[in-house]
């Protein structure tokens, strides 16, 4: 309830969105959710008080500023992360504490960040995309791909601690991966094919792709400059984490400071709507498409350069699902139009925190899939509104209302 | 009612146009029946090129081995296609394969159940994972990637968590499944699996087309807010529609774990993939409300014909497979681009 949106309150309901602090701007209004069941079960407290939004919005105070906290769609997998942490002190003690050795910092926290990199930078990558309403399934391609062919050109080197040489092949990984992306972005807005699709194509394809790079042989590499990417460490810190660190501050500065993001949004909110309103989607679309694609193939270089080898078959087999999942948990919609970097980081470190605990707590690892499942439903059902409506907030129903509870989405045209 | 909802169904398209121009945009011509025309003219021709290249390729046996060997994808395919005619989508399919091949080893092998009582055990469990998941989509209003992906982890930890390791399958009614031939010829033989297969084919050809349900996934598929405006039972027909392809998913297990005779949970990764590829070859629009089994039917043999190619070539490596179906779900994609396009 921190602003009033502006629109008429619908005849005697509650028109309250759930409060959305942070995006000022919500162009999703076309994904129209049915207006009654969309009062989240923290702001019900505040709604239920007031008659019409600008009235709960006129009230300042403690339940404003309440709801404006549990409102706020970090909340939820912020909760299920410290909860993940917390199982891990009590399980394991000294979990929490981070020392120096050697001039690098060590630690359970800096092992999940570490080895969290590549999922979170793939992640990052695949919010812009989910904000315009689309999807990428082949970055898991892309990054067997990335780290194929930088692997091929090392390999192919007669000094492979030649800094050159190694820059070399990360700049033709990259520049790979961003014609990839291209390719994918071009599919979609271009051609006008629907993501999943267009992305399924270099799912499959660019698996065997990257196979025939590597000939279906694992490249091993012995180079350390290429080491240094996902293994080494700089300034104490390991490089992984300086690189993400990197990438997710350009990446919110565009988005964030500059109007990019809310371009997108509007691009995922309404294709044909931003189009007439003057904003060049379509090259919006490849631009997100191609940027997704080179965080997949930064997050490749990281993940062959930790093995020293790169491996078409297996290399970020199944990351484009633990991205998908990271983005969801984290509070972006698969529908488009709004996205969270913030939210899609913490869902990143949710998995990565989750692997991690798995092996600490000593569960058997193969276990590793069903807790992924119960956490994704745990965390999806607690942020579908259909799902609190019905658990949480079961006043003000009107019985026999199926045909509103089926919440009737306008379908946006793409 | 439900007759004049349905986008596409094989009751013939006569007259249609003429009298209802705006509800037809769907039915003009035929255009609806350009996919499926172009997978079989493309099955006919890898056959024809195959022939011609290759030694013993142009024989019945051929077809009917891509049938023995992909019995268990057509069945799964099936299912899912389904799914995508109402516009959803079941990742889950593989894992849910997985899990029947390792609940039946495990039970058969490991508790001496009899595979009478296991089989139908396998296939409700199957439906009720399909039902589940249905029920979340719907009632929950959470997107059906998101769910069955969900379905997908589930399946393959509990895979896991039963077992590792391969277990094989030794108990003699398996075995004597898997080891009968049906002659159809003195040359020409076929696997039960097949005829299940197929049977499951001609019980989704008449669902789908002489059913209520088959018109209500049409309808679902092709608007969904409309179809729900109608007074159609939008719910059930989500439900149902993700319950058949639990159901289907588990009775490809069971026909796999007859092919293979062990239950593995690393079976049938990545299946999701072929199955969907498989529908969209077939030329099933991915935005729901129009496809065929038939054509699903023709892009399994398409894909396994590509498989044999590949393996009568004998120089090309197998991810060349993974390549050329790339490019074809490309060449198909760009076709039912085509053919939306040109809709008013």
């Amino acid at each position: 309830m921190t602003a009033p949106t502006g629109r008429p309150p619908m005849s005697g309901a509650d028109p309250a969105e759930p409060a959305e602090p942070g995006t000022g701007a919500d162009p999703s209004v076309t994904v129209a959710r049915s207006g009654p069941s969309e009062a989240a079960p923290e702001t019900a407290a505040t709604a239920s008080t007031g008659t019409s939004a600008p009235a709960a919005a006129a009230r300042p105070g403690r339940r404003a500023g309440l709801a404006a906290v549990t409102g706020h769609r970090l909340l939820w997998p912020g909760v299920v992360l410290a909860l993940l942490l917390l199982a891990n002190v009590l399980f394991t003690p000294g979990f929490l504490s981070i020392e120096m050795k050697d001039g690098h910092l060590y630690g359970s926290l800096v092992d999940i960040a570490r080895f969290g990199a590549p999922l979170i930078l793939v992640a990052v990558g695949m919010t812009l995309v989910i904000a315009t309403g689309g999807i990428d399934l082949s970055v898991g391609s892309v990054v067997a791909i990335s780290g194929a062919l930088s692997c091929l050109w090392i390999s192919g080197l007669d000094d492979q601690q030649d800094v050159g040489g190694v820059l070399v092949a990360v700049g033709l990984a990259l520049g790979l991966s961003l014609v990839l992306g291209l390719w994918n972005g071009f599919l979609v807005a271009g051609f006008g094919i629907q993501p999943i699709i267009a992305t399924l194509i270099l799912m499959v394809a660019g698996r065997g792709l990257a196979q025939l790079i590597t000939d279906g042989q694992i490249i091993t590499i012995n180079s350390s400059p290429y080491k240094l990417i996902g293994g080494g460490y700089w300034l104490t810190l390991p490089f992984g984490i300086i690189v993400v660190a990197a990438v997710l501050a350009i990446t919110a500065f565009l988005t964030r400071r500059l109007a990019l993001g809310l371009l997108i949004e509007s691009v995922g909110g309404n294709a044909t709507a931003s189009r007439l309103a003057g904003i060049r989607s379509r090259g919006l679309i490849i631009t997100v498409y191609a940027f997704c694609a080179l965080c997949a193939g930064i997050a490749g270089l990281m993940i062959s350069s930790n093995v020293s080898s790169a491996d078409g078959n297996n290399a970020g087999l199944w990351i484009e699902l633990d991205a998908i999942l990271a983005v969801v948990i984290g509070g972006t919609s698969l529908v488009g139009g709004r996205f969270s970097l913030g939210g899609t980081v913490l869902g990143a470190l949710i998995i990565q925190t989750l692997t991690t605990t798995i092996y600490s707590v000593g569960i058997p690892p193969e276990t590793t899939l069903l807790f992924k499942a119960l956490v994704v439903t745990v965390v999806c059902l607690l942020q579908s509104p259909a799902f609190r409506e019905k658990v949480f907030h079961r006043r003000g129903r009107r019985p026999g209302a199926s045909p509103a509870s089926a919440d009737p989405k306008v379908k946006v045209p793409a | 009612m439900s007759s004049d909802v349905v986008t596409s169904g094989p009751s013939g398209p006569k007259g249609r146009t003429a009298d209802r121009p705006a509800r037809a945009a769907v039915l003009r011509g035929r255009e609806r029946y350009i996919p499926v025309m172009a997978t079989g003219a493309l099955l006919l021709a890898m056959f024809v090129v195959g022939g011609m290249r290759y030694e013993a390729f142009a024989s019945g046996q051929i077809v009917l081995n891509v049938f023995i060997d992909n019995a268990f994808l057509l069945v799964v395919a099936i299912g899912m296609t389904f799914v995508i005619l109402t516009g959803g989508i079941d990742l889950s399919v593989g894992s849910v394969v997985a899990l029947s091949t390792m609940i039946s080893a495990s039970l058969v092998t490991g508790q001496g159940w009899p595979p009478l009582l296991v089989i139908p055990l396998v296939l409700l469990i199957g439906a009720a994972l399909g039902f589940a998941m249905g029920c979340i989509i719907h009632y929950f209003d959470i997107q059906p990637f998101i769910v069955t992906l969900a379905g997908m982890f589930l399946a393959r930890g509990l895979c896991y968590t039963i077992g590792t390791d391969s277990i094989p399958i030794t108990d003699e009614t398996y075995t004597a499944i898997a080891q009968t031939r049906i002659d159809l010829s003195a040359e020409m033989f076929i696997s039960p699996s097949v005829l299940i297969a197929l049977a499951v084919v001609a019980v989704a050809t008449y669902v789908l087309h002489y059913t209520r349900l088959g018109r209500n996934v049409y309808a679902v598929g092709g608007n969904e807010q409309s179809a729900m405006l109608m007074g159609l039972p939008v719910a059930r027909t989500k439900i149902a529609v993700y319950t058949i392809s639990g159901f289907c998913s588990a009775l490809g297990g069971v026909l796999l774990s007859f092919y293979m005779l062990s239950g593995y949970g690393l079976h049938a990764v990545g299946m999701e993939l072929d199955a969907i590829a498989a529908v969209v070859i077939g030329g099933t629009l991915l935005t729901g409300g129009s496809g065929y089994v038939l054509g699903t039917v023709l892009g399994v043999l398409v894909l396994g014909l590509i498989q044999t190619i590949i393996s009568f070539e004998g120089t090309l490596s197998s991810w060349w497979t993974k390549i050329f179906i790339g490019m074809l779900l490309f060449v198909f994609i760009l076709l039912q681009r085509l053919i939306t396009a040109r809709r008013p």
